[in-house]
């Protein structure tokens, strides 16, 4: 038996475990301040959709930062999760099913169905490049919210009936029960989602693309990202690795989405929830957390989305400054002249310098 | 002469997608950028014409002119702070500082024209013409006449004149046309300012067809105008012309004919299926991998 030495584990191990130290810390600190009453109700709801973003955050950052492919259609993929998983939480209410269980076998559901879209949707999208992949990850993501808003299922003894545009296609019985609604969505599914479930998915979430980026099909990912045609060349099968990324990155942002939807008594796709503006928000977390760095994408999930909350006394401000906040830090951390600036004036330097001249 | 009808109305709704992507599609081809807040500028010069008109009562021309020298103006400084520090960066911070533009943008109009939804007066002095059952609105017109001159004088001064080929230089290679004497910065800031001058036009014909103006009132249409960019082929101003016309048919068709819910998801249908056959767009050159 090796006996966990903190100075022998390799680096990554190091970095990988840090990340799940930190999650559990935030964990622990919103536990004694949630104990202690220091948190306000308003904080407290925004708890979970923290999770959820930070979930899909963590897919997203796989695609982008990992397999090098910008996606603008997170959203879909969530939503599809969202749907599924609420789908199937709606059908079973009445069933005398554990509601834990249920949950689980709604999580699976909504992971798998996003993973079986990603998957179908990765086939032709990964064909193309750069600003068109990302263009029709977005066109897919709005066509997945629109043709949600047109469904109609309802249930009644016969089974369930589908329908598209109006609801009097169900040929439904008098006592049937809708469960999508069409634009109304789905309403009164039991919200079990915790701040706990929450984190315990990010773990996961963290487990599974730590294991996987770490692994050989990892690097034959990361090996595509850097130059494709060495990939190629050396034996990588392309299509293969990035379907085996996109889809996981996918499943992952379904299972965001289970949480998203079990947090909500009335389930909706609106372009603020499931729009493109969702799948951009999402981007701008993983960019600014930084590409492929997980970690970095959980605290920009955090900060961002806490930020127009704590500046919420600005009321009209606080968009804008987040905006003008936004637009900064992207300057800031990319731009060339200030990443010189940075570089000679950060406190490693400064300190050398000091020793050069004392010398 | 239903289907006449829609037809008319498609390609109005076309030009005007038209015009926007034109604009897109010239800071596509020199600056390499998504620019997320394209839509927004358009947005600001709706706002600009809709103040000078209801709030000062000047004249259309005089407001719309002002649009255009507003959007102008706001699209170079746009470029100078927060696209030029950016210009070695990777591109996906340029497309976040893109959006974090649009936020800014949408939140100024906010809290400067507040969030209701205001009604705006069509700019066109032109009357409805018909023939027969069919009515040509004004707007349709102007927006058809204004798409096919302003393509027709870009294409010119694209070709004949000393800027029009520097753009093009720097389109192809930005370093090889510094070395060729020819100014990047300037090219780069002069393509801004067309492209949103652009912008205010199309925002005006787009508020005089369809009359409410939210701070919102940009975005779709801007991401419609870029996929009309991109399924016309991204970088080419006929594509741009073409792809914007065939996506306004496509909009007013599938709204008339299949479902006004689906037709978003239907113009985005159609999108993928061309960039699935034609991986460029339909006037898009093949990309050429170098290894």
């Amino acid at each position: 038996m090796s006996k966990l030495n903190l100075k022998t584990i390799n680096k990554t191990t190091k970095s990988n475990l840090i990340t799940y130290a930190m999650v559990i810390g935030i964990f622990a600190v919103v536990q004694i301040l949630v104990a202690t009453g220091s948190m306000s109700s308003l904080m407290q709801g925004l708890l979970v959709p923290l999770c959820t973003y930070s979930i899909v955050a963590i897919g997203l950052n796989l695609c982008v930062g990992y397999l090098g492919e910008l996606s603008l259609g997170h959203a879909g993929f969530m939503c599809v999760g969202a749907f599924s998983s609420a789908f199937f939480t709606k059908c079973m209410e009445d069933s005398a099913m554990n509601p834990t269980l249920r949950f689980v076998i709604a999580l699976l559901i909504g992971t798998c169905v996003a993973a079986l879209f990603g998957f179908l949707i990765g086939i032709p999208v990964l064909r193309l490049r750069g600003d068109y992949l990302a263009i029709v990850t977005l066109a897919f993501g709005e066509i997945i919210k629109n043709v949600i808003n047109v469904l109609y299922v309802g249930k009644d003894e016969k089974g369930l009936h589908f329908a598209i545009n109006d609801a009097k296609n169900l040929n439904m019985s008098k006592d049937g029960q809708m469960i999508i609604d069409g634009a109304k969505g789905i309403t009164g599914t039991p919200r079990q989602a915790t701040f706990l479930i929450g984190v315990i998915l990010i773990l996961i979430a963290l487990f599974v693309v730590f294991n996987l980026v770490n692994s050989r099909s990892g690097r034959a990912i990361m090996a595509i990202r850097d130059n494709r045609i060495a990939a190629e060349s050396v034996g990588i099968n392309i299509t293969k690795f990035k379907l085996m990324a996109f889809t996981i990155s996918a499943a992952i942002a379904g299972a965001g989405g289970v949480l998203y939807a079990h947090n909500l008594s009335s389930l909706i796709a609106q372009p603020a929830n499931f729009g493109y503006n969702m799948s951009i928000m999402i981007l701008v977390f993983v960019v600014l957390g930084g590409m492929s760095n997980f970690r970095g994408s959980i605290i920009a999930a955090v900060v961002l989305t806490m930020l127009p909350e704590v500046l919420r006394e600005l009321s009209d401000y606080r968009m804008l400054i987040y905006a003008i906040v936004l637009i900064a830090m992207m300057l800031f951390n990319w731009a060339p002249a200030a990443i010189n600036w940075r570089q000679t004036h950060s406190l490693k330097t400064l300190l050398a310098k000091r020793k050069k001249e004392a010398e | 002469m239903r289907f006449i009808t829609y037809l008319i109305n498609g390609i109005s709704l076309g030009s005007i997608y038209a015009i926007i992507a034109l604009g897109y599609t010239m800071v596509y081809g020199i600056a390499k950028m998504l620019n997320f807040a394209h839509g927004d500028v358009i947005m600001i010069g709706c706002y600009v014409v809709f103040t000078c008109m209801s709030g000062m009562g000047l004249n259309p021309f005089v407001s719309v002119a002002l649009a255009v020298i507003v959007c102008t103006v706001l699209g170079m400084v746009i470029e100078k702070v927060a696209y030029k520090p950016l210009r070695k960066a990777t591109p996906l911070a340029v497309l976040i500082t893109a959006i974090g533009v649009s936020y800014l943008l949408q939140n100024i109009a906010l809290l400067v024209f507040g969030a209701d939804t205001k009604s705006f007066t069509s700019v066109v002095p032109i009357p409805n013409i018909s023939i027969g059952d069919i009515t040509v609105t004004g707007v349709t017109l102007v927006a058809v006449a204004a798409c096919i001159i302003i393509m027709a004088v870009l294409m010119l001064f694209i070709k004949k004149t000393k800027a029009g080929q520097a753009m093009l230089a720097v389109s192809e290679d930005k370093d090889a046309a510094q070395l060729m004497g020819v100014n990047v910065n300037g090219t780069i800031s002069l393509t801004f300012a067309i492209g949103s001058g652009l912008a205010a036009i199309a925002g005006v014909l787009l508020c005089s067809a369809y009359p409410t103006l939210t701070p919102y009132t940009g975005s779709m249409p801007g991401i419609k105008a870029f996929t009309a960019a991109v399924f016309g082929g991204i970088g080419s101003i006929p594509g741009a012309f073409i792809g914007g016309i065939l996506l306004g048919i496509i909009e007013i068709l599938s709204k008339a004919y299949i479902s006004s819910q689906l037709a978003d998801a239907i113009v985005f249908a159609v999108l993928i299926i061309v960039l699935l056959v034609k991986p460029t767009g339909i006037l898009g050159k093949p990309i050429h991998e170098k290894v």
